[in-house]
């Protein structure tokens, strides 16, 4: 349902990606690994249109989304969740969920705050207090709920586990899983290889803005070598 | 006890006003961070508007329906800037923006006085409320008792709007982060709009309002804008209920000011707002600004060099063909270049500050006019000789600059440049209102140089030497280890302490070397005119060297120079035919729209266009560093 071909994105004079290409299709959980600066939020953002791609495509569900603005992006159900989380400190976490809210999107789950707060519940008892008032854990759990609240029909997570405490990582694990268990595909943007196996089906890596590697865990395992050469474990 | 509560209800009827405009502008500064400088036009349209309007509908509802008309039409005319003038320009560096508003205060000027003419317009009594009532033997006009109790349901509706409604819960979330709104799906361009509708249209209501007890005027743009950038500050930006509570106070204190200390009435807004923030630096209601809170938007700025051996060459050519100038035997070429000259190194000195220090003073025209008025004042007073009074009119400045500094960089940001805008109004409504030492409105006059540099000429290369010299000496604290620590603390602030750096002194520093190199300036105008007057310190006159300096270009050490040397040679020209301001306006605007980079910034980007860009090396690890090692390296900063 989503398709890259030939990205070329740059930050000023630097270029970032180099002729990325991969696809996710309708109900897979995808895993982008590499090293920090690999490219990994800029592939993000490239998707977002957050980054304009210089060349290449970036087709969703047919539609080239190289040439829309980054609010059409999100309408046709690209659902992003930052990696710095970008929460509205001063908004209450119920207006944080509203800012989210899209329409309910034909053949897909639509959700409100109420399922929202079944599936996050530490969030749920503290509805009306403000985004500042949150944990790190906390507030990556408010952006992945505000990012919902859009009723997606593909999630882009850009590094969800960075500097949250095992525990809660954990949890994230769990509901990422029961996310594709609705049929949500994900394209997880990931350091933690341990968190990245536990619940995708399928690893890319990049490095330099190229891609290294593109196959299942299985594959990733019987070839230790690229493991030791473009993932710091 | 009568006189006393008539006198309250005053001030509070006058707030309505004051309150409306000042709430338009703080909601399109919250979500845009655009300053507005255009706010006190859409007021003064307002009235305009208005008056037109109710000489058309008649009747107690015909007033009525004009005032809400009125902001409905003013809102428009917000909507049409927003999308031709302001939308081009969002991506431009901080700030950037508020010349084209400016362009826009210009514009409006003349189409203003295209329609309506030159006449002040008195304005209609709202029909039903003529009359007075006597509250304690006291007469209180109904209508101001209609705006008394009007303005809480505005202030009611706006904060349920802004607090209690999806459109309210967008605008508070894109105030703070807008290209996350615009990643969960929100049009934010279409928000920006509506504010700016909203905004203007607020401002609009205001002037109609505010008809029966005055009128219309093409003096109420610039009448009203610091009082309510005040109101703002004071009540805390983005805060309604603290613009409403900052209107209040501002009007109550006026109207007693006039009636018991009537000298007191210009400065008194400003030492209320000195207060309030020496106290409460985020003004009454308002939060921390969290710095970067807010993203920086462009790319990185570009490393400065010194100039190559080409610029060195072409400036020197250009020296020799200011010395040789007079050669030309052109009295009228002379006295404009000395103009443009003394114009340079204001806008030198101004952009040393805020392209340098990033330090966005919205008061500059203190130090230039401080400069002039210490020159002025020791002539006038003590019968200074010329030479005594030019080198004590900088340290006059540089004191001036000190203090206000100090005082000032204890804020940041937008309270930053209000505080400096207030404390020069302070210091202009000082001058404007102390007749018998400053000469008020008259200003001081037969201030002329020493017999030496009494011909023409010769103080034309007297103002070269200095000028120029100044500038030079600007450029050369720019690459001095000063310069370093001054960039260092305006890109960050923190780790420049961390590496040792007493930020805010050496802020405090270049604040004040700035204020003294304006003061130089300051004292070349003076001597070249024989007078000085209260309008050198006036807003305008801050907002003139703001205009060049972004103009020409923050990010471009030449910016400055550039800018003000190019404006005073088109304001020459222009100022000649009716509409100038029109003319003028229109081209700022179209200068902003086109070369968002200033000139020079644009210039170079052309030229590095046009060169082609040397292809990339294959990029490895580290994006960021990469980016401006690779600027550094093809980037030469003239």
């Amino acid at each position: 349902m989503l398709e890259l071909s030939g990205v070329n994105s740059f930050y000023g004079k630097a270029h970032i990606l180099r002729d990325l290409g991969f696809s996710i299709n309708a109900g897979e959980v995808v895993s982008l690994l590499g090293r920090n600066g690999a490219g990994k939020t800029t592939t993000v953002k490239s998707i977002m249109q957050l980054v304009k791609p210089e060349k290449g495509s970036v087709i969703f569900d047919g539609v080239e989304l190289t040439r829309l603005p980054t609010h059409r992006v999100a309408k046709l159900g690209i659902g992003y969740v930052p990696e710095e989380r970008r929460i509205f400190t001063d908004l209450t976490i119920s207006e944080n969920l509203e800012v989210g809210r899209q329409p309910p999107r034909p053949g897909v789950y639509s959700w409100t705050q109420q399922t929202l707060f079944d599936l996050f519940p530490n969030l749920a008892e503290r509805r009306s207090n403000r985004g500042k008032a949150l944990s790190g854990g906390e507030q990556q759990m408010l952006s992945i709920a505000r990012t919902l609240m859009g009723n997606p029909r593909l999630l882009l997570l850009d590094e969800p586990s960075e500097g949250i405490a095992p525990v809660i990582v954990e949890q994230m694990a769990h509901t990422i899983l029961k996310l594709k268990a609705e049929g949500l595909p994900v394209l997880l943007s990931e350091q933690n290889l341990h968190f990245a196996r536990m619940v995708s089906d399928r690893a890319i890596i990049i490095e330099g803005g190229l891609k290294k590697f593109d196959g299942t865990f299985a594959e990733l395992e019987a070839q230790p070598e690229i493991r030791d050469a473009y993932l710091s474990v | 006890m009568g006189l006393f509560i008539a006198q309250l209800l005053t001030g509070l009827a006058n707030a309505a006003t004051l309150f409306l405009v000042a709430s338009g502008l703080s909601l399109i500064f919250g979500v845009t961070r655009i300053v507005n400088f255009a706010h006190g036009s859409f007021y003064m349209l307002g009235a305009f508007v208005g008056y037109s309007l109710m000489q058309v509908l008649p009747g107690a509802i015909g007033f009525w329906a004009s005032v809400l008309l009125t902001g409905l039409v003013v809102g428009l005319i917000g909507v049409i800037v927003e999308v031709l003038v302001l939308r081009p320009v969002y991506k431009a560096p901080e700030l950037f923006q508020l010349v084209a508003t400016f362009g826009v205060i210009l514009v409006i000027q003349d189409l203003a006085l295209m329609i309506w003419g030159a006449e002040d317009l008195l304005g209609p009594r709202a029909p039903g409320l003529k009359g007075v009532v006597r509250i304690m033997d006291e007469p209180v006009p109904l209508y101001d008792l209609a705006l008394i109790a009007i303005t809480p349901f505005v202030l009611f509706a706006l904060w349920y709007l802004i607090s209690r409604t999806r459109i309210g819960v967008l605008v508070r979330a894109a105030t703070q982060d807008r290209e996350m709104v615009a990643a969960l799906g929100v049009n934010q361009s279409w928000l920006f709009t509506g504010v700016f509708f909203l905004g203007a249209g607020l401002a609009g209501l205001g002037g109609a309002i505010q008809l029966p007890k005055g009128g219309a005027d093409l003096l109420m743009d610039f009448n009203i804008l610091a009082a309510i950038f005040v109101v703002v500050v004071i009540g805390g930006m983005g805060s309604l209920p603290g613009a409403y509570i900052a209107a209040v106070l501002i009007s109550v204190l006026n109207v007693f000011g006039v009636s018991y200390l009537p000298q007191s009435t210009l400065v008194l807004m400003y030492i209320v707002m000195a207060i309030v923030l020496t106290v409460r630096p985020y003004g009454l209601l308002g939060r921390e600004e969290v710095v970067g809170e807010h993203g920086q938007v462009g790319e990185p700025e570009r490393p400065i060099k010194p100039a190559g051996t080409k610029a060195r060459v072409m400036v020197a050519v250009m020296l020799m063909a200011l010395l040789a100038l007079p050669l030309a035997d052109s009295h009228f070429l002379v006295i404009l270049t000395t103009d443009i000259i003394i114009f340079c190194l204001f806008a030198a000195s101004l952009h040393f500050l805020l392209g340098l220090g990033g330090l966005v003073s919205f008061g500059h025209a203190a130090y230039f006019g401080g400069g002039a008025y210490a020159a002025g004042l020791l002539v006038v007073h003590v019968n200074a000789p010329m030479e005594l009074a030019f080198v004590l009119a900088p340290l006059g400045a540089g004191l001036a600059a000190f203090i206000i500094g100090w005082l000032c960089l204890r804020l940041t940001g937008v309270y930053f440049a209000m505080l400096t805008l207030a404390l020069a109004q302070l210091l202009w409504s000082l001058v404007f209102q102390w007749d018998e030492f400053t000469g008020g409105d008259d200003g001081l006059v037969d201030i002329w140089p020493a017999a030496w540099l009494s011909e023409a000429n010769s103080y034309f290369y007297f103002t070269v030497i200095v000028g120029v010299g100044g500038i030079l000496l600007l450029r050369h604290v720019a690459h001095s280890p000063f310069g370093y620590a001054l960039r260092a603390s305006r890109d960050s602030q923190r780790q420049a302490e961390a590496t040792g750096i007493n930020t805010k002194r050496i802020q405090w520093m270049a604040f004040t070397m700035a204020g003294a190199l304006a003061g130089v300036a300051g004292a070349l105008f003076v001597f070249s005119k024989g007078s000085v007057f209260p309008n050198e310190l006036e807003i305008t006159k801050s907002f003139d060297g703001l205009i060049v300096v972004f103009l020409g270009g923050v990010k471009t050490l030449s910016g400055g120079v550039v800018g003000a040397a190019s404006l005073e040679l088109v304001k020459d020209y222009l100022t000649r035919i009716e509409y100038w301001r029109l003319a003028l306006g229109l081209l700022i605007i179209v200068v902003v729209v086109l070369a968002p980079n200033g000139i020079v910034g644009s210039l170079r980007k052309a030229w590095e266009r046009l060169r082609g860009t040397p292809a990339d090396e294959p990029s490895t690890t580290a994006p960021v560093a990469l980016t401006s090692a690779s600027a550094g390296t093809q980037e030469s900063e003239r």
